[in-house]
Order: structure tokens, then C-alpha cells, then sequence
């Protein structure tokens, strides 16, 4: 080790250590970056980060018509089993056509992964924010995310 | 206006008057002692919730905020929580060990406060080696963790143990160094000399740059020598659980608790004795007029205000720092510490010889 370097080390690493005490010394005196949420007390003006996820839903819009395909890739890229979906088929102008019955969502065995929202081709499903679940039965958090008589949007292939 | 100095005098007064001398003596240690004490839990409730505090607001937390006016009162219902707990001796531990050692523990935190000088002509103990004392004596620390290690029976402690017997051994060269090179420049191994020397400039101001390192490299190895983070490897609870006070719970624990704060108060109250005038107030040569002010504010104030500001220097490398690896530890002594020290040394001795310093 060349004395070059020696002296070279010392200074990065005085120089490094500075920059993160620097840091740590602006958020000492900026209180204002205080991320924590005093959850209970401020139920009502909750500030969620961005990507905080709480439980997969179906965004359906106002005539009661979902993106979903029924073509399962969701149900396969979950890795433990979170997801069912159950298909039929539609007869449209005499022709079959594959549609969903049912898309089952687990809550209990979700782990809000997001691997289904990557899957999907079409951005049927998407991740909500809501994060209250207790329930006093858990075949209560077994839910079908597709509304009852919803179909599917027009030119959604 | 009243001073601590004044305050112990007029007590020896009274006490001399009214007893004779062995009572006198006796009482006096009587009262010293629970002063100790007292100041010791005044020390553990102050510095844990501002341990909690700092290390919140720099992770940008909130911290306690519940338990009294701000959560200033969390120290305390801590401390009475692991009161009321149960003081466990596991079934394999080595009993008379493993109980003793949380009291050598606090006895060399008592001990190492006897030379320290709180305020003018406020001091325990002024022997005429104070240095040497606490630099002697603080080694004895090991002892008690190598002792709560080795009895606990547990493998996690023993690693604690041996981890931390390594860093206190290496540190203390590179600690005895930079005190060293204070002595170099003062003359004189008395607490009192040491703090009478910066009537005209503290140490670091005068002792140019070498001062200055001797500082840096000072506060490096009392952080490791009081296991603290970035140095923490004795207690390491993210690889040893809590090191060597693993299995301690209640009581035994907050002992271990404490001394680990006393500890930091006093080699702080040591590194500011040293480096930066103890009590002495902030004067600068020949200015009497600025002087005369800073005169004004007293010495306890000053003395207590280095220390914190030094505690809080420490607690900010213990929340920013990721904690070292033993091969990084061991390196960082032995190839950079030690020898910039000792380098330093000499150059320090230069400027005391040929009195280049003010």
C-alpha cells in the first residue's frame, strides 16, 4: 500500500462520513421531513406514500364495465395461490367469446407482492390503499373483485 | 452567587464545627457517595430519552411522545418497568459471576468519576495523576463484560465478549495516545493543572493542528471503547441478539444500561477536560473585556455544556454510522489510528519543546 493511497483512503473516508453526518444533522433541525404518521389520532387526514399497497381491486366505471379478460395471467403469476378466476363463455353474435364469471381474491393469503397488477396485459386490476381489514370472520376477506352483472369494455381484447 | 465550591466549603464548615474530624471525614464520603449515585440516575434518565430524541429525529421519527409533556417522562416509566422485573440467573450460567458482574460494571463508572472536576474547585478528588488514573482504571471495564460474557453460558454473550475484549485492548493505545499528547503540552498529569493550563485558550485552539487531530482520533477511540455504534460489535443486535448482556434481564440489565451511559458522560467530561478547558470559560489571550464576559456564565454551566455538546457529537456518529466489521475494527486502529497518533505525538512533543504553542 503506497502512501498515495494511504493518505488518499483517509481523505474519502473523512470526506463520506462528513456527507452523511451532514445529512443526519439537516434532518435533526428539519423537523418538517418527519415521516411518521401518527396513525389513530390523524384517522382523517392519513398522507399514504405513493406506492403503499393494501389489497387488489377492480376499477369498474360508471356503466358497471371492467377491462378484465379472463385470460388468467394473474392467477399465474401469483406465487401463492391469492387469486382464482372463473370463466364462461359468452355467445356474442353466435360466436363463443371468454369472459369472467368470477375473479376470486384471497385477502388473507395476499402478500401485496404486485407481481398480478406486472401480469395483467390490460390494467384490469390495480392495488387500493385501504388498509383496515379486520374482520371477526375470514371468509369474509375472501373477495370477488367484479361486480355483480358487470361486463367487459368495449374493444378490451 | 452561590457555586458548588462554596457549597461544599460552607458544608465542611458546618460539619467540622459540629463533628470531629474521622465523623466529619466519614459523613462527607457518606454524602459524596450518594451524590455519586444520584448523579448517576440523573445521568441514565437524562441521556436515554436524549438518546431516544436524537436518534428519532435523525431518522426522521418522531420518538416517545406519549408518556409526559413531549414523552419526557419515557425514561422513567422504562426505568420503573425493569424495577418491577424479574432478575433471571439462567440454570447454566456461573452464578457468582454472572451477579457480580453488572456491579463491577457501575463500580469502575464510579470510580472513573472521582478525578473529574465538575466546576471550580469542585472536584472529588484531585490526585496528582488523575490521567493515569482514568486511563487505568476505565480498562478495568473489560473485565466486567469478559466476566458477564464468559458466565452467561451463552454463545452470543461469549462472542460479545471476546469481540469486546479485542476492541477495548486496541483502543486504549490510540485513547492513551491522544491524552498523551494533551500531557505533552500541559506538563502536569493533575486534573486541576490540566484545566488551570487553558486559562488563556483551550487546548485545541492552542495546540494548532496536532491538537486537533489528537481530538478527532480521542473521540474515535472512547466511542470504541465504551462499545457504542459504529463500534458496537459487543452487543451487535442485529448479529449477537444484545452481545454480552444477553441473558441479563431487569435490573442486572439496566445496570449494564446505565454504565454504558455513565461511561460515554465520562470520557466526555474527559475529552472536554482535555481538549477543551473542562470548566475553564472560553477565553481568548489578552482580550480582558471578552474575558470578563465569558467569566460571567459559571464554570458548572461550561463544564456541563462541553460534555453535552461532546455526548451529542457521539450520538450523532451512533445514528449515522453502519457498524464496522471486526477485520474493518481491528484495521482501522492498528493501521490508521495508531500510527497517525503516534506520529502526531512527536509533532506535538516538537511544538511543546519549542514552545510554538500560544
Amino acid at each position: 500500500m503506497g502512501a498515495r493511497k494511504y493518505i488518499k483512503d483517509i481523505w474519502g473516508a473523512v470526506k463520506s462520513l462528513a456527507t452523511g453526518m451532514k445529512r443526519t444533522m439537516y434532518y435533526f433541525f428539519h423537523h418538517k421531513e418527519i415521516i411518521t404518521q401518527e396513525y389513530p389520532d390523524n384517522r382523517d387526514t392519513l398522507i399514504l406514500p405513493e406506492r403503499f399497497k393494501g389489497e387488489v381491486v377492480m376499477p369498474h366505471d360508471e356503466k358497471n364495465e371492467h377491462r378484465c379478460t379472463g385470460c388468467q395471467a394473474c392467477e399465474l403469476a401469483c406465487p401463492n395461490g391469492t387469486i382464482k378466476v372463473i370463466t364462461k363463455f359468452d355467445m356474442i353474435d353466435g360466436k363463443k367469446k371468454k369472459a369472467i364469471d368470477k375473479l376470486v381474491y384471497h385477502l388473507e393469503l395476499c402478500t401485496m407482492c404486485n407481481l398480478c397488477i406486472e401480469a395483467c396485459p390490460s390494467d384490469a386490476i390495480k392495488m387500493a390503499q385501504t388498509f383496515e381489514h379486520s374482520v371477526f370472520d375470514r371468509n369474509k376477506l375472501i373477495k370477488v373483485l367484479n361486480n355483480p352483472g358487470s361486463k367487459i369494455m368495449e374493444g378490451v381484447e | 452567587m452561590w457555586s458548588f465550591s462554596e457549597i461544599a466549603n460552607s458544608m465542611h464548615e458546618w460539619l467540622s464545627k459540629t463533628f470531629n474530624p474521622t465523623w466529619t471525614l466519614i459523613i462527607e464520603m457518606v454524602i459524596a457517595g450518594v451524590a455519586v449515585i444520584g448523579l448517576f440516575a440523573v445521568l441514565g434518565l437524562v441521556l436515554v430519552i436524549m438518546e431516544r430524541k436524537v436518534s428519532a429525529w435523525m431518522q426522521i421519527r418522531l420518538g416517545p411522545n406519549r408518556v409526559g409533556p413531549k414523552g419526557m417522562l419515557q425514561s422513567l416509566a422504562d426505568t420503573i418497568k425493569l424495577i418491577v422485573k424479574e432478575g433471571m440467573t439462567p440454570a447454566g450460567a456461573d452464578k457468582i459471576l454472572f451477579n457480580l458482574a453488572p456491579f463491577i460494571a457501575m463500580i469502575v463508572a464510579m470510580l472513573l468519576l472521582a478525578p473529574i472536576a465538575f466546576a471550580k474547585d469542585f472536584q472529588l478528588w484531585d490526585l496528582n495523576i488523575g490521567v493515569l488514573y482514568v486511563a487505568a482504571v476505565s480498562s478495568i471495564m473489560v473485565i466486567s463484560i469478559l466476566m458477564a460474557g464468559w458466565a452467561s453460558n451463552n454463545k452470543y454473550s461469549l462472542l460479545g465478549a471476546m469481540r469486546s475484549g479485542a476492541q477495548i485492548v486496541s483502543y486504549e493505545l490510540s485513547a492513551g495516545l491522544s491524552i498523551l499528547a494533551i500531557v505533552v503540552l500541559t506538563g502536569s498529569l493533575q486534573v486541576s493543572d490540566i484545566v488551570h493550563s487553558q486559562a488563556d485558550g483551550w487546548w485545541i485552539f492552542k495546540g494548532h493542528i496536532p491538537a486537533i487531530i489528537a481530538f478527532i482520533t480521542f473521540i474515535i477511540a472512547v466511542t470504541a471503547e465504551t462499545n457504542r455504534a459504529p463500534f458496537d460489535l459487543a452487543e451487535a443486535e442485529s448479529e449477537l441478539t444484545a452481545g454480552f448482556h444477553t441473558e441479563y434481564s431487569g435490573m442486572k440489565f439496566a445496570l449494564f444500561f446505565l454504565a454504558e451511559y455513565v461511561n460515554v458522560f465520562i470520557v466526555c467530561a474527559i475529552g472536554a477536560t482535555l481538549f477543551l478547558g473542562g470548566w475553564m470559560p472560553l477565553h481568548i489571550g489578552n482580550w480582558t473585556g471578552f474575558n470578563h464576559a465569558m467569566d460571567w456564565i459559571p464554570s458548572s454551566i461550561w463544564f456541563f455544556g462541553k460534555t453535552f455538546f461532546l455526548i451529542f457529537v457521539i450520538m450523532w456518529f451512533r445514528w449515522t454510522f453502519p457498524r464496522l466489521r471486526i477485520d474493518q475494527l481491528l484495521n482501522l486502529e492498528w493501521k490508521y489510528l495508531l500510527p497517525i497518533s503516534m506520529i502526531n505525538l512527536l509533532i506535538v512533543t516538537a511544538i511543546a519543546i519549542l514552545k510554538w504553542h500560544f
